[in-house]
């Protein structure tokens, strides 16, 4: 009996805990930010698709708001995509901001799968997403029609997210 | 509807369960027959896999004929079909998602453990039951997998609709009738080396004969997935529209590991049958890399992590296939564990040798391994503390890759030429000094000929690949003693090993270039206009509707000019395909060994004017070369008159105590 032969097999058991977990996992994202109830982080820049002039004001139009953090490289942000599309059918109100990404790269895909976004926020070097705490790609900001930020939601847009966080967004909305 | 093919999806199902029944019993006889050491008991494992795969091919030749003739009663071909879709993209629209997938996963499994059937009549016959009942019990695993969590034959009665929802628009393509097959051929042809090492864990024999049985298998299933990866590549640069061809995302990280993996493993088996040194690790590769190859599946059709190319996930499927891969990965390693202590590997070798050179080979390979397995479960561990999905970036990887490579490639030419047991580096360097001071020439004047900024990695690059490719010239060179008519002489393993290291040469030099001198543009173009790019002018002639069998298209001619000769005429497209309504680009390519000229339609602007993507992206096509040359290397080592001995090693069934 040798223990050192033993270490492939311990270390294939400690991924299989983690696998096993990872599928148990199911939309505990949604960490307290220190963000929660600031201002959102003010920025000055030209927007993604026409280039027009926006600030940190121009952010919610006096209603509530998602703030949504993508980028091209990113598989996890195409599969919320397509949830993202019909929250827009549905009349939400949703900013992106399109991190550490390559602008042409960032039209090309809103081209090839629709773009939910009433605007883009251009963050190439991601510093906008630093003042964010942005982990990494996707995220989302819920603000109020004030543009404070109220709630955070690290990972993807689903149904089952939305529940919850919808509920947050209609209680703003009235 | 004809009755009979009416009848395809039960027939099918059938034939599903008939394959679970014969390689339950592939698992059972053959092992009693080792229990017992009854020869004709273990005979039984022969026919016995080779009657699973034939009724696992009837079983996809159903759901095949199914798909063929629009049998929406069918949930799968409603849901990847369509009438108006072409009749080949119907057949390879059975490997379109899921369950079709793994319908053609397992068929191929059992293909495989076919083909051992049929060439292993040089074995003993107790090392082809164990190796027989052992596929046989992958089989079952996902047999029952496919059957219990994703029956592809399910159907949708009472209601069946009129037509089919089409297949994805992104899988109509001629890359995605190839590719997947490819790399599905490849992740399992894995398991016949594993087959091969639990087998000779379990009978106590891990001697040169079973590496060198090995050997061939590992190298046929390593050329399967050289191809894949390069189809995957290929398609995703002419398809995805943006000119990328790779991307770091967790299912091609998948294919990557079981590719290194099975990378280190040739060459340590070379070792292990030259030698008869590294068996133990040896075996520990083979059981590694047909599990990096069942850790793929699981990551791609568990919804564990989110990619492009993920299947729907399904939490029960995902459960399904985590105990199969507990089973089949924790059982071996365990199996290992207890018996590698048995193993003893005699032999010495200096600190300067072939082997010395193979082991840095395989110590570079796995850590790239790591590299890639550590970047695709990153997030998953961040998901695990709570902190959400996310995905990792291309920056790690490349960070990792970049000078694991470069170091691999300068290995890789001086440990080829090292001899065994004991060299000299002043007989090394003798050997190689020419090739040496050439690349070191060449590096240093060729960034500076090149049109384009300097950059030290162009020079690195490209100095490491012609150092490289110069000592294989060389060493074939000093092996045929200088005379031409000796160069076929040489035995077709070393040829396939020349071609193959050529081939990485190849491939460094092609995303050397691309990457640092790929130059793009996006302009504004109406019918008309012209663009310049590099010594290029791309003149917009001509703008068009064009009516496809399942898609409306509009298209964008190009004329292409060099100077005042036109070299080109590019057609691009942005498709709408009409039943799921989703949008493509169709980018329009001209190709040569020098440059690829890559035009792609971005949004309609005002006036008849398109956004365009114009890109000049030299030695693209250098890149998949590589991989085509290591490819035919691999298959000439496969073909090696060595592994072909007629000469029947004697069984030991009777003699055979585990």
């Amino acid at each position: 009996m040798r223990p050192l032969l033993f270490v492939p097999l311990l270390i294939f058991v400690a991924m299989a805990v983690l696998f096993w977990i990872g599928l148990g996992i199911e939309d505990k994202t949604s960490l307290p930010s220190p963000l929660i109830n600031q201002p959102f982080p003010a920025f000055e820049t030209l927007s993604l698709e026409r280039g027009e002039s926006i600030t940190a004001a121009s952010l919610t139009n006096n209603e509530p708001t998602l703030v949504n953090v993508w980028a091209t490289w990113c598989p996890t942000c195409k599969a919320e995509h397509a949830f993202l599309n019909d929250l827009a059918k549905q009349g939400v109100r949703i900013i992106g901001i399109n991190y550490k990404d390559d602008d042409y790269k960032a039209r090309q895909w809103l081209l090839a799968y629709g773009n939910p976004y009433v605007w883009n926020v251009p963050d190439p070097d991601g510093r906008l997403g630093l003042e964010l705490g942005v982990y990494g790609a996707p995220e989302t900001f819920l603000l109020d029609a004030d543009g404070v930020i109220r709630a955070k939601h690290i990972g993807d847009l689903n149904d089952r997210v939305w529940e919850r966080l919808g509920q947050q967004y209609e209680a703003l909305k009235r | 509807m004809n009755i009979v093919y009416a009848m395809m999806p039960e027939l099918g199902q059938l034939a599903l369960i008939m394959a679970l029944i014969a390689a339950v019993f592939q698992v059972i006889i053959p092992t009693i027959g080792l229990y017992r050491r009854q020869g004709w008991l273990m005979a039984y494992a022969r026919p016995l896999a080779s009657g699973q795969a034939i009724f696992l091919l009837i079983s996809w030749l159903a759901l095949t004929i199914s798909f063929v003739i629009d049998d929406f009663s069918v949930a799968y071909v409603a849901n990847n079909s369509n009438t108006a879709l072409p009749t080949a993209y119907k057949i390879s629209a059975v490997w379109g998602a899921h369950e079709g997938s793994l319908l053609l996963w397992v068929a191929m499994l059992g293909c495989w453990g076919m083909a051992v059937a049929w060439f292993s009549k040089t074995l003993p016959l107790d090392m082809v039951a164990r190796v027989l009942a052992i596929m046989g019990l992958v089989s079952i695993g996902f047999i029952l997998f496919t059957v219990e969590t994703s029956n592809p034959f399910e159907r949708n009665l009472p209601s069946q609709p009129l037509d089919g929802k089409d297949l994805n628009p992104l899988l109509q393509d001629f890359g995605l009738i190839v590719h997947p097959p490819t790399l599905y051929m490849g992740y399992v042809g894995l398991s016949v080396v594993f087959a091969f090492a639990l087998a000779a864990l379990l009978g106590g024999r891990l001697d040169a004969a079973w590496a060198r049985w090995s050997r061939p298998w590992t190298t046929a299933a390593w050329v399967f997935l050289t191809i894949g990866i390069a189809l995957g590549s290929w398609w995703a640069y002419y398809e995805l529209g943006w000119g990328g061809w790779w991307f770091w995302d967790p299912v091609e990280n998948a294919s990557l590991m079981p590719w290194l993996v099975a990378t280190a493993l040739m060459h340590s088996l070379a070792v292990t049958e030259k030698r008869g040194l590294f068996k133990s690790w040896t075996v520990l590769l083979a059981i590694f890399a047909f599990s990096l190859s069942l850790l793929g599946t699981f990551l791609v059709r568990s919804g564990v992590l989110t990619s492009v190319h993920a299947f729907a996930s399904d939490p029960e499927r995902g459960l399904f296939l985590l105990i199969l891969l507990g089973i089949t990965v924790g059982g071996s390693l365990l199996l290992y564990a207890l018996r590698a202590p048995q193993v003893n590997s005699v032999g010495r070798y200096d600190w300067i040798s072939r082997e010395t050179g193979l082991l840095i080979n395989n110590l570079f390979l796995i850590v790239a391994t790591l590299a890639v397995l550590l970047g695709t479960l990153y997030p998953l561990v961040i998901d695990f503390f709570g902190m959400g999905k996310i995905s990792v970036g291309p920056a790690w990887f490349n960070l990792m890759f970049v000078p694991l490579t470069l170091a691999l490639a300068l290995v890789m030419a001086s440990g080829t030429i090292a001899r065994w047991k004991s060299d000299s580096l002043n007989r090394i360097w003798q050997e190689q000094q020419w090739a040496w001071w050439a690349a070191v020439v060449f590096a240093i004047v060729m960034p500076l000929l090149l049109s384009g900024p300097w950059h030290w990695q162009v020079m690195l690059g490209l100095g490491v690949s012609i150092w490289l490719a110069l000592a294989m010239f060389l060493d074939v060179w000093r092996k045929a003693r200088g005379q031409w008519r000796k160069i076929p002489s040489l035995g077709l393993s070393y040829h396939g090993m020349v071609l193959a290291h050529l081939g990485m040469a190849i491939t460094i030099v092609g995303v050397t270039m691309v990457s640092h001198y790929s130059i793009e543009k996006s302009v504004r173009m109406a019918p008309g206009d012209s663009a310049y790019l590099g010594d290029y002018r791309f003149e917009f002639s001509r703008a068009g509707q064009i009516d496809g069998p399942n898609f409306v298209s509009q298209a964008a001619q190009f004329d292409v000019y060099k100077g005042e000769r036109l070299i080109s005429q590019l057609l691009t497209e942005k498709r709408q395909y009409t039943v799921s309504g989703s949008i493509m680009t169709e980018a329009a390519i001209d190709v040569s060994l020098w440059r690829d000229l890559y035009v792609s339609m971005g949004e309609p602007l005002p006036n008849g004017a398109w956004g365009m993507r114009i890109q000049v992206k030299p030695f693209m096509r250098w890149v998949w070369l590589g991989a085509i040359f290591m490819s035919i290397g691999g298959v000439l080592a496969m073909l090696d008159k060595r592994y072909r001995r007629q000469k029947k090693i004697p069984s030991r069934v009777l003699g055979a105590n585990a």
